[in-house]
């Protein structure tokens, strides 16, 4: 690696070669561009304009490898991949010599350009955001290479080349980038900046091999609970058995005489036990006799609150949609169509567990850990530990899956530390550990929602529909309130029911917040996680009863040449849709259009002994432009795995207010021979990329539920789908 | 003391026969490629192989593996496990990758039973390991690959 004393370096600026970003960089208040759901309210104050410099995001060494510094969390999505992509075609680098690392949670420079000011991953935005932003940045470091060959060579930039990591002019003087770091990063970054034109593109819209991979093939990748400090103590904390609950009388004597327990600490959350390893945590927290206070907890049972949510969607609720006149249409119709659907609480259940090491600093502290939002964990720490947001410094790390818990407005496993980490005075760095039942009972979970509606047909076609959604708000109460409630609406229960692509005249949506201590956050792909399943089972019956094809009724309802359209079709015409099936088996077909992204989908059933078996999904995906179409197949994939289990079983209940899931015997994820086979087609788009760590999920359910009624005549609202079902 | 045989190395070790070998190899060893998932064997994440058969480390106390062979991931040697992390690579299987170690190392269980798996028994044979990513599909064909290319 090339060294540089620090002396060396121009003082104010970074180098390519350390790219420790600090707080210096310059950046100008420009006009944020809104963007979908996460967009800042509008009269925030103006989101910094991009920073392109590549001194903040690359560090070349003299063996030409380029570490991309990733302003996004790798939770499994391809992000790394993704990023660095873009930053190698501009930059026209080998491919092999690319490396990632996680930025620093410097807000000015790593920020999610659609979160304004802020330092995030979720809403599928990653790619999007960066598209522009990361292309500029590996042009504006090709062009600052080119520039300094010029200086050496003494020939005219225009002259050069640069292929493979390798800058070449036409009377043969050549050099690797790794040869021209030192004078490159000299450079001025350039004001003025050509991107590529996509027929140039080399690596964008290929097959390009994940950097993620080799680390994480041996057993060398660090996720965060690998992560190790001197003197380190492991914490595990008893919670209340409620969510409401606090922890009153402790008595820690038999805990503290387990060998290996140091420490036996009170804290908002519950009661933390330290220990020199985590089975000695876990054995003095099981030794704790807590009296617990549960006067102001949850303490009813699921069926106790859906017999709430049921009262309250009889009511008049807050409009989330409005068209024409839903009342008086159903009122015109000749055959109004009722449902109820129910979708229960459900945990995101990462394979890593929520955890972060913590280590206390003289004025701030250092984290180690799966952070998704920095600049929300930052903020929330500091207030724990009383001090500003920049003493605290996050040192992002590979996180074991999230799909959206490792993100949330509380920062709940980084608060949870720097109150241990206080609590001891700060006497020892602390590793929090939480073990797969604190996962599962903890909290944060999909709500609990309740739809209920009433479509109205006469002649074939829709007259009118209204829709009643209760769920408790994901939004309301936290820093996210001001950017996506409006009007008491929180934008992430209504999704994908209101505003819906379909055009139907008579339309009404009303949305009832429902009130419980259970904590919620959203799960991967949010609102749409249910919405889409009523909407998309809803226009099958609808089909029916009309007597048309599910998805000729589908595209009727559609404006001409509309993306969603496009993927149907592309997803009937690989499927086969219509084609001859066996007794017993049946296709369904599904679309939604969510983060951006339009994702069609068929499945094929068979009605098998207790139950049913997916065989296949064919999903079209329409993405705009396919960065990377293997990483987007593989979240296509993944999605399908995912959500399979919410489809077959998964579900969190409560009796008494207390949680009757604990691990993965009775909250099982899908199983290797669950999973059916997923075929991934790409819709061709010159439109710019939009997200696809969600878009993946929310048609699955409405697709295999009709392909069970195609099957079997037997009709699955509800989800799981559990029940009899007879061919 | 007691002294267990990991990766073809003794190491003597001041612990408790009750301890699960999977906190010995992360919190006494350092070897953090094992990974915890749940703790009651249901996930794999922690699965190292015992004399050659997979094994979870979660729930196996330390005091029923002395004298046995312990490999964990990072130990890997051989050419079905090389077949096996070929395969894995060549068709990019990981996603958040947290669960992978547990993967491969059933896999290889797998392909040194079984030389050319069916779908049937790689749902046996890999039943036990949980991928809430839902790289399912890939861990299958990649197993398929490996054995390709043992065969």
């Amino acid at each position: 690696m090339l060294k540089m004393r620090q002396a060396d370096m121009p003082t104010s600026r970074r180098a390519f070669l350390k790219g420790a970003a600090v707080a210096s960089a310059t950046f100008v208040l420009g006009t944020f561009v809104p963007f979908g759901r996460f967009a800042l309210a509008e009269g925030d104050a103006a989101a910094p304009k991009p920073v392109i410099d590549p001194n903040f995001f690359l560090r070349i060494d003299s063996d030409d490898t380029v570490t991309v510094l990733l302003k996004h969390l790798e939770m499994g999505q391809g992000v790394s991949t993704g990023l660095s992509t873009l930053v190698a075609e501009e930059l026209d680098a080998d491919w092999s010599k690319m490396r990632f690392d996680h930025g620093p949670n410097n807000p000015k420079v790593f920020n999610n350009l659609f979160f304004g000011s802020y330092i995030g991953t979720g809403g599928s935005t990653s790619m999007a955001n960066s598209w522009t932003q990361m292309r500029q940045v590996g042009a504006a470091a090709r062009a600052m290479f080119v520039a300094a060959a010029a200086k050496q060579w003494n020939v005219p930039a225009a002259e050069i080349t640069v292929e493979n990591s390798v800058l070449k002019h036409p009377s043969g003087k050549s050099a690797r980038l790794g040869e021209l770091v030192e004078a490159a990063m000299k450079e001025p970054v350039p004001q003025e900046i050509k991107l590529k034109e996509p027929k140039d593109w080399k690596y964008i819209g290929q097959k390009l091999p994940r950097l993620d991979t080799p680390g994480k093939t041996t057993g060398k990748a660090i996720f965060a609970l690998d992560f190790r400090r001197p003197n380190m103590l492991v914490a595990m904390v008893a919670r209340p058995p409620r969510f409401g609950g606090t922890a009153g009388k402790v008595d820690d004597a038999a805990a503290r005489k387990i060998a290996g327990v140091v420490d036996v600490v009170q804290i908002p959350s519950g009661v933390a036990v330290l220990a020199k390893d985590t089975w000695a945590a876990m054995r003095g927290r099981e030794a704790l006799t807590i009296d617990w206070q549960l006067d102001k907890s949850e303490g009813r049972s699921s069926d106790e609150m859906l017999a709430e949510y049921r009262d309250l969607a009889g009511k008049p609720g807050l409009k989330a949609d409005r068209r024409g006149d839903a009342a008086a249409a159903l009122g015109n119709a000749s055959d109004v169509h009722e449902a109820e659907f129910v979708f229960p609480f459900l945990a995101h259940a990462p394979m890593e567990p929520m955890n972060c090491v913590i280590e206390l600093t003289k004025d701030g502290a250092e984290i180690w850990g799966g952070s998704q939002f920095q600049s929300i964990d930052d903020y929330a720490v500091s207030q724990v530990l009383g001090t500003t947001p920049d003493k605290i410094k996050i040192h992002t790390l590979l996180s074991g899956g999230s799909f959206g818990r490792r993100a949330n407005a509380f920062a709940d496993w980084a608060v949870e530390a720097a109150h241990i980490a206080k609590a001891i005075g700060g006497k020892a760095p602390v590793q929090l550990v939480w073990t797969r039942e604190d996962d599962i009972k903890g909290g944060l979970y999909r709500p609990m929602v309740l739809h209920k509606l009433k479509a109205g047909l006469k002649d074939g076609r829709i007259t009118g529909w209204q829709h009643a959604i209760v769920a408790k708000s994901i939004l309301v109460g936290t820093p996210f309130e001001g950017m996506m409630v409006k009007d008491g609406v929180d934008a992430t229960t209504v999704e994908g029911v209101a505003e819906t692509p379909y055009q139907i005249e008579n339309f009404a949506v009303d949305v009832h917040n429902a009130k419980t201590e259970v904590p919620v956050l959203w799960w991967r792909s949010v609102g749409h996680s249910h919405t889409a399943h009523v909407m998309e089972t809803t226009m099958d019956e609808l089909a029916g009863k009309a007597g048309q094809d599910p998805l000729a009724f589908r595209l009727s309802y559609l404006k001409e040449g509309a993306r969603e359209a496009g993927v149907l079709k592309l997803a009937a015409e690989k499927a086969g849709w219509g084609k001859e099936m066996p007794a017993g088996t049946g296709q369904g077909i599904a679309m939604h259009h969510s983060f951006g992204s339009y994702v069609g989908m068929v499945a094929e059933v068979a009605a098998q002994e207790g139950g049913f078996k997916v065989s296949r999904i064919v999903a079209a995906v329409d993405v705009g432009i396919a960065i990377n179409p293997d990483v987007i197949a593989a979240q296509v994939e993944g999605a399908i795995g995912f959500a399979m289990s919410a489809i077959l079983r998964n579900r969190i209940t409560f009796k008494d207010g207390v949680v009757e899931q604990g691990n993965f015997d009775d909250y099982e994820p899908t199983r290797m021979k669950e999973m059916p086979v997923v075929e991934v087609h790409l819709v061709t788009s010159a439109e710019p990329p939009s997200g696809i760590g969600e878009p993946g999920l929310p048609p699955l359910a409405p697709a295999i539920g009709n392909a069970i009624f195609a099957a079997t005549g037997k009709r699955f609202r509800s989800l799981p789908f559990q029940g009899p079902i007879s061919a | 003391m007691i002294t267990l045989n990991i990766n073809g190395q003794n190491h003597d070790l001041d612990v408790e026969p009750e301890m699960p070998l999977l906190w010995v190899l992360r919190d006494r060893l350092n070897m953090t490629g094992t990974k915890f998932g749940c703790g009651v064997a249901q996930c794999g994440a922690c699965t190292v192989h015992v004399d050659g058969e997979s094994r979870r480390s979660c729930s196996t106390m330390v005091g029923d593996v002395v004298g046995s062979e312990i490999t964990t991931i990072e130990g890997l040697d051989g050419k079905v496990a090389k077949a096996v992390q070929t395969a894995w690579q060549k068709l990019d299987v990981v996603q958040c990758g947290y669960c992978q170690s547990g993967q491969i190392m059933s896999a290889i269980a797998l392909l040194s039973m079984i030389e050319k798996p069916t779908d049937a028994d790689i749902d046996a044979g890999m039943e036990g390991n949980i991928c809430r990513c839902g790289t399912y599909q890939r861990i299958r064909a990649a197993i398929h690959e490996a054995a390709k290319s043992l065969a």
